[in-house]
């Protein structure tokens, strides 16, 4: 398991991360959500150990991170880059090595990786020369040739097509199968949504949410149920207790406890037939939504902006 | 969660904890494969070798072209003529033949019997042919009592000569390595390569990888002059240079690796190549100094001694002092013991500059925030 303790950065007078603490677990894919700026990138950075936090520590199986350990992180930095005039099998097997893997090991893993992402034919083109789609598939490669022991991915998604994504998915959800952390950052909250187990929310340079994503939800789920029924919903505007969220005919989103709400349900019966009911549990977009509203930005973070500025 | 049968991965699986040594020499190799493929290197190389050995051919060619004469003979040929290869003997009835010859410019000069200390007359058309005549004469015997003073055009040539290989090759590389970086900044792949070896590693295999380019490079070169000059017939030439040669290259793959130490740290402190202007000017200054210093001060024994034992100055200056014998034997290794000392300290300094300033982007880092690590 990854851990995160109390990892806090300042640069001059701005505090980018404040007691950061999370968990990515052996196996989990975890979800980093957070606004532009929030702190997600320096969060990965010091993971892997290209920035120094000023407090905290950042251990794997308890045990702090040490050089050795690092070598078996594999990382997609959020601002793309390999280098454009080197051949793209060339530049995935100096990367391996770079890793520790022997030579003729590197070559094979970036061969059979290319071959996995459809750009198997393609080993022997300079990045430059190939689509921004593909050059994207090669930059995700260079994050897994050498089987890393944790995979740290910053917005591994953005800029690919659909199909794409459900590549890298997949590759990606083999790592974790295998028992490797996954920890990977992303604006589509659509995409977190479908793929992670885990979920870290972090606004400000705090953690404002962790956890399994199911419960996320669940707890966030407040008291909101959904119905539609045969016959216009205007009526439930009248019930007592409940409160009208979205109306549209025959469908309405209200809220109410659980008794208003069966009596709501009784209601709809008794006038006609039932289509569905159920309770609404939040999108990962509108907890996250939720989460960053909350956040008085006033308080505490642009005093310190405009100090910086 | 599986924690238990993949917490003992990170050994397993062919991959190995690698060293600093040997993530330096990956780097190396890496600058080194990149660059020597790459199609502009080979072009320059190739362009720089036909020039060098070119030059060298044709001014043999054009300036010693005079090398034998035809000279007409009357009579039995004066043994001071037979026995040089410099003539061509044409034999030539009478007088009368002779003089048709040499007007004919057929012949440079004819040479008949005659009165005299060295009984025989020369002929020729309008000039005293020199080369004759030298031959013909009896010089007395000349010593010396002290070695001549080298001076002339050598003195100016030597210092020209050490400089410029210098610069050349010190630029070239400087700029190599100032550009490689930067691309590397501006690609973003640094941040890669800094997840997986230390930023030190980087450095050091830049410098190492560049510097044996550059080395290699400018000992192409030599060799190819070297093999110009004896295809020539001047290999007289290079015994002159052979003692000093030897510490300029010492000095030179030293103060090598001190310019490059230099342009990859200024080079780390912009993040786009429109940017390298600003860190590239101080850093070719240190390397011109040594240059101009040695070309305008080369008759100034006081300006060479202190340049030679400059850091900076010293790959030039110090073998020049050496070629002309003016250097005592420990002033040499002081100077070495100096340039490796300064060495040593630029490339820690750089190192640090190149790992705080590595990942900040967008406005070039100040200098001293970069020694900072703020």
């Amino acid at each position: 398991m990854l851990s995160l303790r109390d990892i806090s950065k300042r640069y001059g007078t701005r505090t980018v991360l404040d007691r950061v603490s999370f968990d990515v677990g052996r196996g989990r894919l975890t979800g980093f959500v957070g606004g532009n700026g929030a702190g997600k990138t320096t969060t990965m950075r010091i993971i892997l150990g290209v920035l120094a936090p000023d407090a905290g520590e950042v251990t794997i199986d308890g045990a702090p991170i040490g050089e050795a350990a690092l070598h078996g992180f594999g990382y997609m930095p959020e601002e793309r880059g390999l280098y454009p005039k080197m051949e793209i099998g060339e530049q995935l097997a100096y990367l391996a090595r770079l890793h520790g893997i022997d030579r003729v090991g590197a070559v094979r893993r970036a061969d059979a990786l290319l071959d996995r992402l459809g750009l198997g034919a393609r080993r022997r083109d300079k990045l430059e020369a190939l689509s921004l789609g593909n050059q994207q598939r090669v930059q995700v490669a260079a994050a897994l040739v050498h089987d890393p022991d944790v995979l740290i991915l910053d917005e591994p998604f953005s800029g690919l097509d659909p199909l794409a994504v459900d590549e890298v998915v997949s590759v990606i959800a083999e790592h974790a199968d295998r028992g490797v952390p996954v920890l990977f950052s992303s604006h589509q909250l659509d995409v977190v949504e479908r793929l992670c187990d885990d979920l870290v929310i972090i606004a400000d340079g705090r953690i404002r949410a962790a956890g399994e994503r199911e419960a996320l939800r669940e707890q966030h789920a407040g008291s909101r149920w959904a119905l539609e029924g045969s016959a216009d919903a205007g009526w439930v505007r009248e019930a007592p207790g409940a409160t009208v969220v979205e109306l549209a005919g025959p469908s309405v989103v209200f809220e109410a406890d659980a008794a208003v709400a069966d009596a709501v349900l009784r209601g709809a019966l008794e006038r006609g037939t039932v289509r569905s009911f159920r309770p609404v549990r939040p999108t990962l977009g509108e907890i996250f939504r939720d989460i960053v509203v909350d956040v008085d930005p006033g308080a505490d973070a642009d005093p310190e902006r405009k100090d910086a500025a | 969660m599986s924690a238990t049968t993949t917490a003992s991965r990170p050994t397993a699986d062919g991959r190995e904890r690698i060293g600093f040594w040997q993530a330096t020499g990956l780097v190396a190799q890496r600058e080194i494969t990149t660059q020597v493929r790459s199609r502009a290197f080979i072009v320059s190389t190739v362009i720089t070798l036909v020039i060098v050995i070119g030059g060298i051919v044709l001014s043999s060619v054009l300036g010693g072209s005079a090398s034998t004469e035809k000279v007409a003979v009357v009579g039995d040929v004066p043994a001071a003529i037979a026995d040089t290869e410099s003539f061509e003997v044409v034999a030539a009835a009478d007088r009368a033949e002779a003089v048709r010859l040499v007007r004919d410019d057929e012949v440079a000069a004819a040479v008949l019997p005659g009165d005299g200390q060295t009984g025989v007359t020369v002929i020729a058309l309008d000039e005293v042919p020199a080369g004759v005549v030298a031959a013909l004469s009896v010089q007395p015997e000349v010593e010396l009592l002290e070695t001549p003073d080298a001076s002339g055009p050598l003195r100016t040539i030597i210092p020209l000569a050490f400089g410029l290989v210098f610069m050349l090759a010190a630029l070239g590389s400087g700029a190599t390595i100032m550009q490689n970086t930067v691309q590397e900044k501006q690609s973003r792949v640094v941040e890669i390569l800094l997840a997986a070896v230390p930023a030190r590693a980087l450095l050091a295999g830049k410098i190492l990888g560049n510097s044996v380019i550059g080395v290699g490079n400018a000992a192409l070169i030599a060799a190819a002059a070297a093999v110009g000059l004896a295809v020539t017939g001047q290999g007289a030439l290079l015994d002159l240079l052979s003692a000093p040669m030897v510490w300029f290259v010492v000095f030179f793959v030293f103060g090598f690796v001190l310019v490059a130490s230099v342009f990859a740290a200024g080079a780390s402190l912009v993040s786009r190549q429109e940017d390298t202007g600003s860190v590239m000017t101080p850093a070719m200054m240190l390397v011109m100094l040594p240059y101009f210093g040695a070309l305008f001060f080369a008759d100034n024994a006081i300006v060479m001694t202190v340049l030679s034992f400059v850091p900076f100055s010293a790959p030039v200056a110090m073998p020049v002092r050496m070629f002309f014998g003016e250097a005592l034997w420990w002033e040499p290794l002081l100077s070495l013991g100096l340039l490796v000392a300064a060495t040593a300290l630029v490339v820690l300094v750089a190192s640090r500059i190149y790992a705080n300033s590595l990942l900040r982007t967008g406005a070039r880092v100040s200098l001293r925030e970069a020694l900072r690590g703020e």
